[in-house]
């Protein structure tokens, strides 16, 4: 059957139903290269438990972030109907003033992102505050007729959810039927609540347990800018009237400023809003917080290369701030290495990956010599280990799995180490390292940063730091190191503890020295009053000071920063040796090929 | 450029002495007016009523009216003498820009005039008569030139150029004839080539008149430095403008093949050669490894989405064949004319869900849609949309709602675009909904299918269509009717050569026709023209001064085989 025609456009087409596929094809696909099918469908598993991971960790992320934010809301949703629970006349009195109580959501201009902000708002006021909520789009409102088909579709509906499924039908038949205004909705609720409070019983796991006798109605406009504005108008001046009778919450959802309301409503019509504000995190923050849990973590045995994370950052920074791109492209570099590289079956934790390694087969083994890293390994070794290294798989096996091991130990100390420099550097004047520590990672993973003119600017920055900042810093230092999970940095905190210590008897010391040098040459001063002499004594101080041995603190300092540097050097050079070699070899946390992410996003 | 000047020498040893050509030539503002050709469709009457609009307001103009009448005398004869054959509406059609000059002169003669005495401006008198038969004499010697089939004559730009050699020479002329008086004679001078500019404008007589007050005095040397500056702007418009001979004239009109017919186009081809085809091939094949790839991407959540030059239909007719075979999928032509969202909604509805129903707008159908994939997680639909950005599906509310369609987890789309700016459709709302990712797949290959619902240049247009559709109508009409269409089709190949030629007023056809006895009254000759636009065969647009236009919508070739075929039958 062709699809050119001249009189349709569309042509479906549909397989016979006995040889149409059910099964999932997604496997297969990724078996479809010729050279490495064995693995493909390991493979597949893998990558998608380790992406199943990663999304749920993301997720939890972001729900951790967003708590702040939700419990502030939640509580001024409390608040702002409380007065409507006590039934009283009180309540009648205090919105005389009809004033409709309104959060403001400020958001940031990451679009994208919001939808999954307003699931999880939503989810947790269902959860906590009621179970009428309306999610409203300015797409499907062009008109107030529409927005309030919207809105009691909505209600209606979700009243069904709570309650049960049984009289659906009725309902359905109603909503379609009723003339959709604000007295209707006004009836519904009316007659939602009092069903409510006579089956309780029926109803007690649902709505009484979490939520109060008449709860809000809360109607959540997700982008309140491109709403137009005589829908919002009207909307907001016919529900003012009735807010005696309905307890109507409005939430705004705002990308750009506060401002907007005020601009975009007349006076008249805002003036019937009560408004607070609510900041969510920025989505700076929110990446950063991604970055630091996602990457600089050894819990993922993923880990981006240098390029493509630069790609991803990029994009988020100078393109759209949405962190929900972020990760897509991050889950696409995922899915590319995966796909592209036959050996990512190793790309796993390091217990199932050395079991792995045991089963691999003979043209896996041949994968790893072929690898660039693995030949640099091999060229270093003494001969007749080469020899076994390039014919015998056994032997391979169980250097694989060694050197596995010490990738996996470089990884987790290289966050720890990367931290502890990033403390040093981020307060470092003009940040020859960067301000973000996923700058300083970038920077790392580009090349041997104690190689860089930075760091070395950044070094002899750090020389110059006062006394106060330095032990600070060095208390930081000695806080990751003994909240990492790395094994070796014992030593290191007690080293970074006997530097502390030091400051501290200095401090002391120099206290003294220092007033003891400051009388003495304030006496000198006194003594000899005229010019000449007094210009001598300067010259002669300042030529002193110059020459003066370095002081024991300055000796200190030096002695702090060479350590710095000495820790950060052989994490690097642990790492040039083994990471190096196996970069792109079995289990390494793999580099996703760098054109991966270059046309997946523009 | 040497030709004109040659022409109108030999005329004006005819009728003028030399030192009036002279000036006409250096100080006419008339010859720029003459450019603008929508004065053309000035009528004589209205002109006349303007005329007198103007000159109630002074009586010593009633002098100068006199003068022109007697100008649109001569002029009428100079035309007559030279072409005797000519047709009263070409007289007038000629006759217009040089009472437009006419105007323009009578605008600078009251800005010369204003709070003066009467004196210098009688000096101006004789030399105006004198002029006036100059300038007819000119649109004369225009005509013959056009006589002489010299279309690229017809362009202006020899006028034009004379005109801006003429430039400097206004200056010093002026300069010299009002040496003896002061800066504010100079400032006429100046006024006189303002209101032409003005009047070029195609500017009401009263709006010129307006324009020509005098401005406040400024100092002679400003006034000076603004007339260098004034020439040096045209001299750069000159330079500029001389590029436009340089065009090249070989359009396709000029070839000497006639046009083809669909097919023979097609046929021929067919036959080309196709350049790098083995290049081509190659890349193809590269395309083509990645459907895999695809595969696993769509099933991930990505749609996928592909740009490059060439027409990539083929390469999705391939996916879809070696891919797809098993699947339930819809391919949807978005360069088909007619495709709408909504037969796009519908055919996923009715054939892929098994519907039967309507529904009441594409956002319930749409939402009917997601309900039904939602509710059923083994339907899985694989969507081929070949140019998404095309004229149909290009518009806001169609992309939202094929987002909203692509972000459902069980559709899988895949489509192609290619216009250049086709990633400006979406918004960032759209962009995650789609949540694309971008394969350049440039193929290089001939957007055939694609375009087959154009029309080529190098096809013959539907002119025969149009020819038998007008003989077949005007069949079926009375004999006065045809003569009516005859006579309008006549005008308009007369016409043919005028790029900007409006149609023909109502109010000249009535006249026409009347004198050609087809109609008696304007009632009639409505009537006979309803009947013609009813098959479409007439279009009548409203001008800018309210007249009425009546055109014949189709190309001068096909009229004139019309008017030959016409004149067999007869």
């Amino acid at each position: 059957m062709s699809t050119c025609s001249v009189s349709k456009g569309c042509f479906v087409f549909k397989p016979s139903p006995k040889k149409r596929r059910v099964s999932q094809k997604t496997a297969v696909c990724f078996g479809e290269r010729e050279d490495d099918s064995e693995d493909a469908n390991l493979r597949f598993v893998t990558c998608q438990s380790l992406w199943n991971e990663i999304k749920s960790a993301t997720e939890q992320i972001q729900e951790d972030l967003n708590q702040q934010f939700f419990d502030n809301l939640v509580s001024f949703l409390r608040r702002s109907h409380s007065e409507f629970q006590e039934k009283t006349t009180e309540w009648t009195c205090q919105m005389k003033s009809r004033e409709i109580p309104t959060a403001a959501l400020v958001l940031g201009v990451n679009v994208t992102d919001h939808d999954l902000t307003f699931r999880s708002l939503s989810e947790v006021l269902q959860n906590t505050i009621t179970p009428y909520i309306a999610l409203l789009e300015a797409k499907d409102c062009p008109g107030i007729k529409n927005l309030m088909q919207k809105l009691m579709g909505q209600l209606m509906n979700c009243y069904v959810d709570v309650d049960s499924l049984e009289d659906e039908d009725c309902v359905q038949v109603s909503q379609n039927r009723i003339r959709c205004s604000m007295s209707s909705l006004i009836n519904w609720y009316n007659s939602v609540t009092k069903k409510t409070d006579s089956e309780t019983p029926r109803k007690k796991r649902t709505s009484s347990s979490r939520h109060w006798q008449s709860p809000p109605v809360v109607v959540v406009f997700k982008d309140m800018e491109s709403f137009s504005t005589e829908v919002l108008q009207d909307f907001i001046v016919i529900s003012s009237q009735h807010i005696h009778e309905l307890p109507l919450i409005l939430i705004f959802g705002i990308a750009t400023s506060p401002m907007i309301i005020h601009s975009s409503l007349p006076h008249s019509v805002s003036s019937l809003l009560c408004i607070e504000l609510f900041q969510s995190l920025s989505s700076k923050e929110h990446l950063s917080t991604i970055i630091d849990k996602l990457l600089l973590t050894a819990q993922f045995p993923f880990k981006l290369g240098e390029k493509v994370l630069q790609v991803l950052i990029n994009i988020f920074l100078y393109h759209d701030f949405s962190v929900q791109n972020f990760i897509k492209g991050f889950q696409l570099s995922v899915v590319e290495h995966f796909y592209t590289q036959p050996l990512s079956i190793l790309c796993c934790q390091l217990v199932d990956a050395k079991n792995r390694v045991n089963s691999l087969s003979h043209n896996q083994c041949e994968n790893i010599r072929r690898l660039p890293s693995f030949r640099r390994y091999v060229e270093s070794q003494a001969s007749e280990k080469q020899i076994a290294l390039l014919t015998t798989d056994s032997y391979l096996k169980e250097i694989i799995q060694k050197l596995l091991e010490d990738l996996h130990v470089y990884h987790e100390n290289y966050v720890s180490v990367l931290r502890c420099l990033h403390v040093f550097t981020s307060s470092l004047p003009k940040y020859p390292l960067g301000k973000q520590i996923r700058e300083l990672h970038c920077a790392c993973l580009e090349n041997q940063v104690w190689e860089t003119e930075e760091y070395e600017s950044s070094l002899q920055l750090a020389r110059m730091l006062n006394k106060s900042d330095l032990v600070t810093m060095l208390q930081q230092c000695v806080e990751i190191f003994v909240s990492s999970s790395g094994k070796e940095f014992d030593k290191t905190v007690e080293k970074l503890k006997e530097f502390l210590t030091q400051f501290q008897k200095l401090e002391e010391g120099e206290a003294f020295q220092e007033q003891d040098v400051s009388v003495s040459s304030q006496k000198e001063l006194q003594k000899k009053t005229d010019l000449y002499h007094l210009q001598k004594t300067l010259l002669e101080l300042k030529e002193s000071r110059r020459s003066k041995k370095l002081t024991k603190f300055e000796m200190l300092r030096f002695e702090v920063v060479d350590y710095i540097d000495s820790l950060v050097r052989p994490q690097d050079s642990a790492r040039d040796s083994v990471f190096q070699h196996s970069q792109r070899s079995p289990g390494a946390p793999q580099r996703c090929p760098e054109d991966c992410a270059s046309y997946g996003f523009k | 450029m040497s030709r004109p000047e040659g022409e109108g020498g030999g005329l004006r040893v005819k009728f003028v002495p030399d030192e009036e050509v002279l000036k006409h030539i250096a100080d006419d503002p008339g010859i720029k007016v003459r450019k603008d050709k929508t004065q053309l469709t000035l009528s004589v009457k209205t002109f006349v009523k303007k005329l007198e609009d103007i000159s109630d307001d002074e009586a010593q103009e009633v002098l100068e009216e006199k003068k022109y009448v007697a100008a649109l005398g001569i002029g009428t004869q100079d035309s007559m003498q030279n072409g005797s054959s000519v047709s009263g509406g070409e007289v007038y059609s000629f006759q217009t820009p040089k009472r437009a000059s006419k105007m323009a002169e009578l605008a600078s003669e009251l800005a010369q005039t204003p709070g003066q005495s009467v004196a210098p401006e009688h000096a101006e008198c004789p030399e105006k008569t004198a002029k006036t038969p100059q300038s007819s004499k000119h649109s004369s010697s225009n005509k013959v030139q056009q006589k002489n089939e010299k279309k690229e004559f017809v362009s202006t730009t020899p006028y034009r150029l004379r005109k801006r050699l003429a430039a400097p020479d206004l200056y010093l002329e002026s300069e010299s004839e009002y040496s003896a008086s002061c800066s504010e004679e100079e400032e006429d001078a100046e006024d006189q080539k303002e209101v032409s500019t003005v009047l070029s404008g195609r500017k009401t007589p009263a709006k010129t008149k307006a324009a020509s007050t005098p401005p406040p005095r400024n100092t002679l040397a400003k006034k000076i430095k603004e007339n260098k500056m004034s020439n040096l702007v045209e001299e750069y418009f000159e330079a500029h403008s001389s590029s436009k001979v340089l065009t090249s004239d070989r359009t396709l009109q000029k070839l000497r093949k006639r046009k083809l017919d669909q097919q023979t186009l097609h046929d021929l081809l067919k036959k080309a050669p196709l350049a790098y085809a083995a290049e081509i091939k190659e890349l193809n094949e590269q395309h083509e490894s990645l459907f895999s790839k695809w595969m696993l991407q769509l099933h991930l959540g990505f749609n996928i989405v592909l740009y490059g030059l060439g027409s990539k239909r083929n390469l999705l007719e391939k996916f879809r064949t070696s891919v797809l075979q098993d699947s339930v999928h819809l391919v949807v032509n978005g360069y088909f004319p007619s495709i709408t969202v909504r037969s796009i909604l519908s055919s996923i509805t009715e054939e892929v869900l098994d519907h039967i129903g309507t529904f009441r707008s594409p956002l319930d159908q749409l939402e009917f849609i997601i309900k039904r994939f939602k509710e059923d997680s083994s339907l899985e639909l694989y969507v081929l949309i070949h140019n998404l950005d095309s004229q149909m599906l290009r518009g806001e509310r169609s992309q939202q709602i094929l987002a909203q369609l692509s972000s459902l987890p069980s559709i899988y789309l895949i489509a192609s675009i290619d216009h250049i700016n086709a990633p400006l459709m979406w918004d960032q709302a759209k962009l995650s909904l789609y949540n694309w990712l971008w394969y350049e797949t440039t193929t290089f290959s001939p957007y055939v299918e694609e375009t087959s619902y154009e029309n080529s240049l190098l096809v013959q247009q539907s002119g025969s269509l149009a020819l038998s559709s007008i003989t077949h109508v005007l069949r079926s009409l009375t004999l006065n009717a045809r003569g009516i269409f005859r006579l309008l089709a006549q005008y308009q190949l007369e016409n043919k050569d005028n790029p900007s030629y409006p149609g023909l007023s109502f109010q000249d056809f009535y006249q026409q026709c009347r004198e050609a006895f087809l109609v008696n009254s304007d009632l009639t000759l409505r009537a006979q023209l309803t009947e013609f636009r009813d098959h479409k065969l007439i279009r009548t647009k409203r001008g800018a001064d309210g007249v009425e236009y009546l055109l014949i919508p189709v190309d001068d070739s096909t009229l004139t085989d019309f008017l030959e075929k016409e004149d067999e039958d007869v």
